[in-house]
């Protein structure tokens, strides 16, 4: 489905999280194993930041944790202490989003070493309950990590565009494209 | 004392930075805030600014367009501007360098990484 050994975007990604958790945040996070799921992520809660990729790969990454773990995110990464409550506020959203930035950033930043140069957008970020993110055309690799008693998922998305199919580049870096009419 | 600009769309990160650069042993005068591009050059035009942190991918003006503005302008040309941003990718880094930054922090960053960096830069 792939096109691309999903075992190298399962490697980045726990090698972005850890780096994010332990320089960042300060707290272990713990790898378990990966599945892929498909395009539609069935009904979630919590908070999910989700950012495209584009380049001659397109697709996006996603970060998926329930409030309760999204406060203590936030807490840890400013030093601070959780908003009042139990609600997740613009700045809890905004961290998370910030994290999920620099986790899959890194991944883009592994990966791009065999697929090339990659674009990434800002990041989305959804807070709710009983909603559902799709994305058409591919599955995503999902990444578990166990942390503080509650799982983080990382999901990441990549696949070839039709258009780009016939389409390659020299040595030099330019582009050609094979089909010939 | 330095006047700094940090400029990022995440709050959190300008934070973040705030507080390492309070930590750091630095004459720190101003802390200023901007959250894109825009935003930043509206900031440079009503402030004295000494030095800029600046991440890349920012709404309405991306790191690099600011870089390439702050470079290209001839009141802030010798305006140090350090990247502090996720991108990694040599061609990201070589634009950068070849518009002018006079560093490159990559997050995820630690404080001391951060300090260090930091200090290198100040002294060259």
């Amino acid at each position: 489905m792939h096109g691309y050994d999903p075992q190298k975007i399962v490697r980045g990604i726990i090698n972005a999280t850890l780096d994010v958790f332990s320089t960042m945040i300060g707290l272990e996070a713990t790898p378990e194993p990966h599945y892929e799921e498909a395009a539609s992520s069935g009904a979630v809660d919590g908070v999910v930041a989700l950012i495209g990729l584009a380049g001659n790969w397109t697709g996006g990454g996603m970060v998926h944790c329930d409030a309760g773990l999204a406060r203590t995110l936030y807490a840890r990464l400013l030093m601070t202490d959780c908003p009042g409550g139990d609600g997740v506020n613009e700045e809890v959203l905004d961290a998370v989003a910030e994290i999920a930035n620099m986790i899959v950033g890194n991944v883009k930043n592994e990966v791009e070493r065999d697929l090339g140069p990659l674009g990434m957008g800002i990041p989305s970020v959804v807070f709710g309950r009983n909603f559902t993110t799709r994305h058409a055309g591919s599955t995503w690799i999902v990444v578990p990590f166990a942390c503080e008693g509650e799982h983080l998922l990382v999901k990441i998305c990549l696949i070839k565009p039709a258009h780009s199919a016939g389409v390659t580049a020299d040595a030099a870096g330019r582009v050609k494209r094979l089909a010939a009419v | 004392m330095l006047d700094v600009l940090i400029v990022d769309d995440s709050a959190a990160i300008r934070k973040i930075l705030q507080r390492v650069l309070r930590q750091a042993d630095l004459a720190l005068g101003q802390i200023y805030e901007a959250g894109d591009g825009v935003q930043a050059l509206q900031a440079m035009e009503s402030r004295h600014v000494d030095l800029v942190f600046c991440d890349i991918n920012m709404p309405n003006m991306d790191g690099l367009q600011l870089l390439g503005h702050i470079k290209g302008a001839e009141k802030w040309r010798k305006v140090p501007v350090i990247m502090v941003t996720t991108e990694g990718g040599e061609s990201k880094v070589m634009a950068a360098a070849k518009l002018g930054a006079a560093g490159y922090v990559r997050k995820p960053f630690s404080a001391e990484q951060f300090r260090q960096t930091l200090e290198s830069i100040l002294a060259a």
